[in-house]
């Protein structure tokens, strides 16, 4: 070891490995800190107005107390109706294209246009579906709300099913073709067994996606001060309620767009280890 | 390759089944001009060949000579891929299973595979029997936990798992999960199954059971096994097939083949000289 150290070739390669590991975890520190400083603060403002009001009391008028039980009531039913939409195109697509045209021309161009709809600007997204439904019907509402959201929805479902049937093996797909099993069968009852943890990550990964989504919605079902269950009205969401809460001048106001952003935070963490788990699982 | 330097006839400790002829012996699938294209390559040439019924069949020969290739357009599992196609004919049974029209599912549940890795489907040892079965018959419960349970005894795999048909097929170790892989295959009741290098992942232990297993269900079944292991081929087949470049040099009992091979080529291979 010791003429090993004393060799100048040696003491370099260890000085480079010394600075890049610190450079390393400086980065990552530097990466780490924010994230850590945003959750504090969220927990630090949210965590005080949490209590069963913001679940059982709907938006208060500026000055007087409420909840948030209205935004949240309508967040679950659009996000709901955008998975219902979403999911079975989503998950169609991506079995278009890892099973049936898996090198064809049309998927890499489905694929090529589903990376650029992954990443497009949400707001687009708002505008779009503003032209195509608000526009048309004359009025916001639920249900525009939720095809703004099924439109951020199926990328993410398509991709993440493309890439995890593609992870099932052929060797699999060629077991199952041995002993006669025709294609649609395959498919269902062997590659989507095989994969299907990764497709339900997929799913809850665009929940997750898409439960922090204000801009769509803003154009889409816009708002609500008051409880409504009917979709065909415009509806509270908590992103937009947050959005408008904590740009007034109220304080009360203020709080609950710090609980609504905690509720949030919170539920996209549950989904994100569960999704994790799940994967893990395997 | 210790024992295939050695060329005494019908004494060559490797070689199990006496030199048989081909003469009366029933032809379950007659080969006949067949070529074969991955695009635009040609992988098989013109090859004709018998295999006959209730033998065991080998395929030998170096990596890329073909020999899987042509194991697997006896179930035509060449057409899961575009661009691959085949030219002339195979008779099974008096029709030609190359011939458009021909029902690929029930050609596949008439002749099965048996994988170079084991591929148990993602569901409990019962049901990776079950499933194949329920594709074709539907049977009462009773009935049907009896053909689960012949299948797995065929495959000699039943005094292990009988306990815990419930657990995962992928909780099995490698050579039980290819057991399972031939039970589930033997349950379709196909009358040809096509091994391809069934051993290849395998121990040593787990190699000597299916090799005695392909040995026992014979009686039943016609044979064919893809192997590079050349004691494997002498150990289990009647017949084999010497394939080199896409092309069939030698095919002949395996007693002779191994011990009197006619082509330079087959003489080469098989004592170790290349491959």
């Amino acid at each position: 070891m010791a003429s090993f150290a004393s060799n100048p070739l040696y003491a370099r390669r260890r000085r480079a490995d010394v600075v890049a590991k610190t450079l390393a975890y400086a980065a990552t520190a530097f990466g780490l800190g924010w994230l850590v400083l945003i959750l504090g603060i969220l927990l630090y403002n949210g965590i005080g107005g949490l209590s069963l009001d913001v679940f059982t009391h709907d938006t208060p008028p500026p000055g007087s107390d409420g909840g948030l039980q209205n935004a949240i009531v309508g967040s679950l039913m659009m996000t709901i109706l955008a998975v219902v939409i979403g999911t079975p195109i989503g998950i169609l697509a991506g079995t278009y294209m890892a099973e049936y045209g898996r090198h064809g021309r049309l998927s890499q161009i489905v694929r090529f246009i589903n990376d650029i709809l992954l990443s497009a600007p949400s707001i687009v997204v708002g505008l779009f579906v503003y032209q195509i439904m608000v526009a048309p019907m004359g009025h916001f509402s639920g249900y525009a709300g939720a095809v703004s959201l099924a439109v951020l929805v199926i990328p993410v479902v398509v991709r993440t099913t493309e890439d995890m049937l593609n992870l099932v093996p052929d060797t699999m797909r060629e077991a199952a073709a041995s002993i006669g099993l025709p294609r649609a069968h395959l498919i269902v009852r062997i590659a989507y067994r095989a994969a299907s943890a990764g497709i339900v990550t997929g799913v809850l990964l665009a929940i997750a996606r898409v439960s922090g989504e204000t801009a769509p919605l803003l154009f889409t079902a816009l708002n609500n001060q008051f409880f409504s269950v009917n979709m065909n009205a415009p509806m509270p969401s908590l992103p937009v309620v947050i959005f408008q809460f904590a740009l007034s001048p109220y304080e009360e106001w203020q709080r609950l767009a710090w609980t609504g952003a905690l509720l949030i935070t919170v539920t996209v963490l549950v989904l994100s280890i569960l999704a994790r788990s799940l994967t893990a699982r395997k | 390759m210790d024992t295939a330097t050695q060329t005494a006839p019908a004494t060559n400790p490797m070689v199990r089944h006496a030199a048989i002829g081909t003469e009366g012996l029933p032809e379950k699938v007659t080969i006949r001009n067949l070529e074969f294209f991955y695009g635009e390559s040609r992988a098989l040439k013109g090859i004709t060949l018998s295999l006959y019924a209730n033998k065991t069949t080998a395929f030998i020969g170096p990596s890329g000579c073909g020999k899987s290739t042509l194991l697997r357009i006896l179930n035509r599992m060449y057409d899961l891929y575009p661009g691959q196609r085949a030219t002339g004919d195979v008779m099974f049974d008096g029709d030609n299973l190359l011939a458009p029209g021909v029902d690929i599912n029930l050609l596949r549940a008439r002749i099965g595979m048996v994988f170079q890795k084991p591929t148990p489907f993602p569901m409990s040892i019962y049901e990776n029997v079950a499933f194949g079965i329920r594709l074709y018959e539907k049977l009462p419960r009773a009935e049907m936990d009896a053909r689960v349970e012949q299948s797995l005894r065929r495959a000699a795999l039943w005094d292990e798992v009988k306990d815990k048909l419930g657990a995962s097929g992928l909780s099995l170790s490698g050579g039980q999960q290819q057991r399972l892989c031939i039970a589930r295959t033997v349950a379709v009741k196909p009358e040809v199954i096509l091994f391809d290098e069934p051993c290849s992942a395998l121990d040593p232990i787990s190699t000597a059971k299916i090799e005695e297993l392909i040995d026992e269900m014979k009686k039943d079944y016609t044979i064919v096994i893809v192997t590079h292991n050349m004691q494997q081929a002498a150990r289990v087949s009647d017949f084999t097939a010497f394939m080199y470049l896409g092309e069939l040099i030698e095919f002949d009992a395996t007693a002779n083949l191994f011990t009197t091979p006619k082509d330079k080529r087959t003489q080469a291979y098989i004592t170790g000289r290349f491959g």
